[in-house]
C-alpha cells in the first residue's frame, strides 16, 4: 500500500488513496464530512454527505457499464454514469458475481439501532 | 541469522508440549466435547468451573452420522494444543464415540467417555466428568514443555468483519507475517475460496505446478457455484456498511492475507499441510449443494483452521469481531483505526496505523509475526484473556485430496 501512496501524484486529496495506477476508484483514509471540498484529480468536489473510513470515491468520470478498477482488478460494474469525485457504492455499482446483501432497506424502513 | 529483507530474526525460544505423533503444542489444553446437542449442556457444565485453566468446550450437535464431522472432530482431538480429552455422549446419538475414543487413545492422550443414559443423567454426569478433568489437571502440568522452532509451527489466517480497511492495512500486513512464516519454515494457511472469487488467476500463477493452478481455479469456481446457487456471496451486511460492495472486492482485499509466497499446495478440513510453506484450505464442499452455506460463520472457519493443525490463528477484522476460539489461540488484527480505537480491549495488533502512516505493512508484519512466536513463550491473546472459546461445527461432506493437491516438495 504505501507504495503506490508513494506512486500517487497530488492530483488527490490526502485523505484518499489510490491503490494501483490504473484505478478509477480512491479509497478514503481519512473520514470525509459533508460539505467539505475533496480534491480528486486536481479539482474540488463538494461531498454531499459524510464519506466514512474504506468507502471508494470515483477517481475519474465513469460510464454506465464500466468495470470498477481497485487494486488494478476488476471488482464489479458501474450500473450509472459516475462523475469524478462521487461515492461509489452499491447505489452505483454491482458485482459480476453475486448479488451484495445489505440491511440498507431494512434500515430506511424501520429506523437505525439506537 | 536474518530474514530475505534483511531484518534480524528475534531468537526463538518457544517451547512446546510434546505429543506422541512428534508434534509439538503451544497450550495443553483439556478439549470436553459434546457428541450431540443433547449432551451439550452437561458438557459446558463440567467445563465451565474449568474456564480459566484450559478446559475447553467443543462439540457436534446433529444426531445423524457425518463423515466430515467425525474427522474434524478426530482432528480437533489429536490436535497438539490438546493433552487429553473428555467426550459426552447422550447414548442414543449417531455419533462414533467408539471410533473417536479409539483414535484420541492411539494418540496417547488420555481420554473417557461419560454416557449420561449409562451414568445416571445430567447430575451425575457432571459430577463424574468433573472429576476427571479435576484428575487430569495436576497431570498436564505437570508435564515440561520443550524447545520448539518456528518450522514446528503451523498458522492459519482467516478475515471476519471486513471493511474497506481490511484489504489495505490488516490482510497485507497479515500476509507479509507469512511470508516471514513461510521464510522461516512454518507452514501457513489461508482459506475461504468463497472470498476468492474474482482472484482465481492471480492466484493459480503462483501454485508450484501448473496442476496445482489448475485445482486453485477449480475450488474457487466450485465456491462462485455453491454460492449462486445458495443466492448470497460470502458477504454480510456489515461488510457494505463498511464500504466494500461487491464480493470480488471483498475478495481483492481477502486475497491479500496470503502474502506473496509460492502456494505449495491445496488441503481440505482435517488435511494437515505435509511440510512448511503456504496452503490454501478448500472450505466449499464437493459435490452438489448440501447441509446448507458452506461456512455460516467466522468460527466455523477457524474450527477448521484449527482442524488441519494450525497452532494459532490470525484474525483480520475492520468493523471490530471479537470472537477468540476453543484449543488455539486467535490473533485479532484490527484493520480500522477507528474500530481500534472503539474496541482495543479486543485487538492484540493495531494495523489501521498503516493509513495513517504510522506504521509500515512490513512493521506490522513482522509485529505480528514476533507475536504469534511470543504465544509459544507464555504471551496470551486478547480473545483468551477475555475467555472467548467460540466453537462452532456443522455438517459438510468433502472427496478426499488427489495427489495433485500436494507436489512433492
Amino acid at each position: 500500500m504505501m507504495e503506490a501512496e508513494r506512486r500517487q501524484d497530488h492530483e488527490h486529496d490526502e485523505r484518499v488513496i489510490l491503490l494501483g495506477p490504473d484505478d478509477n476508484v480512491v479509497v478514503v483514509r481519512r473520514r470525509i464530512d459533508a460539505g467539505s471540498l475533496v480534491r480528486i484529480g486536481g479539482r474540488d468536489v463538494s461531498q454531499p454527505k459524510d464519506i466514512p473510513l474504506g468507502h471508494k470515491l470515483a477517481s475519474r468520470s465513469i460510464r454506465r457499464g464500466e468495470k470498477i478498477i481497485k487494486y488494478g482488478a476488476p471488482i464489479g460494474s458501474a450500473t450509472a454514469d459516475i462523475g469524478p469525485g462521487e461515492h461509489v457504492h452499491v447505489h452505483n455499482m454491482k458485482s459480476d458475481y453475486t448479488a451484495t446483501h445489505t440491511l440498507d432497506e431494512a434500515r430506511a424502513r424501520h429506523g437505525d439501532v439506537p | 541469522m536474518k530474514t530475505d529483507s534483511g531484518a534480524p530474526i528475534s531468537p526463538v525460544s518457544m517451547r512446546g508440549f510434546l505429543r506422541a505423533d512428534g508434534r509439538k503444542g503451544i497450550r495443553n489444553v483439556i478439549a470436553v466435547a459434546y457428541l450431540v446437542e443433547c449432551a451439550h449442556h452437561v458438557a459446558r457444565e463440567i467445563a465451565w468451573p474449568f474456564r480459566d485453566q484450559d478446559v475447553h468446550l467443543i462439540g457436534f450437535p446433529g444426531c445423524y452420522p457425518n463423515g466430515y464431522a467425525q474427522r474434524m472432530m478426530e482432528a480437533l482431538c489429536t490436535h497438539p494444543n490438546v493433552g487429553a480429552v473428555l467426550l459426552l455422549s447422550l447414548g442414543c446419538e449417531s455419533f462414533d464415540k467408539y471410533g473417536l475414543a479409539h483414535v484420541i487413545r492411539q494418540s496417547g492422550r488420555p481420554v473417557e467417555t461419560v454416557v449420561i443414559q449409562a451414568s445416571g443423567g445430567t447430575r451425575a454426569s457432571i459430577a463424574e466428568g468433573q472429576a476427571w478433568v479435576r484428575a487430569q489437571l495436576p497431570v498436564l502440568a505437570a508435564q515440561e514443555p520443550v524447545p520448539m522452532g518456528v518450522e514446528e509451527l503451523i498458522v492459519g489466517t482467516v478475515c471476519g468483519g471486513s471493511d474497506g480497511t481490511s484489504g489495505i492495512t490488516g490482510n497485507p500486513a497479515a500476509g507479509r507475517a507469512f511470508d516471514q512464516l513461510v521464510g522461516e519454515g512454518a507452514a501457513c494457511i489461508f482459506e475461504e475460496t468463497g472470498e476468492l472469487i474474482g482472484c482465481e488467476h492471480i492466484m493459480a500463477s503462483r501454485a508450484v505446478t501448473p496442476e496445482l493452478g489448475v485445482i486453485l481455479e477449480e475450488s474457487v469456481a466450485k465456491a462462485a457455484r455453491y454460492y449462486a446457487t445458495l443466492g448470497y456471496g460470502s458477504f454480510a451486511a456489515g461488510n457494505a456498511d463498511g464500504g466494500l460492495s461487491t464480493i470480488e472486492e471483498k475478495s481483492m482485499g481477502a486475497y491479500a492475507k496470503s502474502g506473496s509466497s509460492p502456494i505449495a499446495g491445496l488441503i481440505k478440513p482435517g488435511d494437515r499441510p505435509p511440510r512448511g510453506g503456504l496452503y490454501l484450505l478448500d472450505v466449499v464442499p464437493d459435490g452438489e449443494v448440501r447441509f446448507g452455506f458452506p461456512n455460516i460463520n467466522d468460527t466455523a472457519e477457524i474450527a477448521e483452521l484449527i482442524a488441519c493443525g494450525s497452532h494459532a490463528v490470525l484474525f483480520v477484522t475492520g468493523r471490530g469481531s471479537v470472537v477468540g476460539s476453543a484449543i488455539s489461540p486467535v490473533v485479532k488484527i484490527c484493520a480500522n483505526p477507528e474500530t481500534y480505537r472503539r474496541m482495543a480491549d479486543d485487538m492484540d495488533v493495531d494495523a489501521g496505523r498503516i493509513l495513517a502512516g504510522e506504521a509500515t505493512l512490513d512493521e506490522v508484519g513482522r509485529e505480528i509475526r514476533d507475536l504469534v512466536v511470543s504465544l509459544g513463550h507464555g504471551r496470551r491473546t486478547k480473545s483468551e484473556e477475555l475467555g472467548h472459546r467460540e466453537f462452532v461445527l456443522t455438517y459438510k461432506s468433502f472427496e478426499p485430496i488427489g495427489p495433485a493437491c500436494l507436489p512433492a516438495a
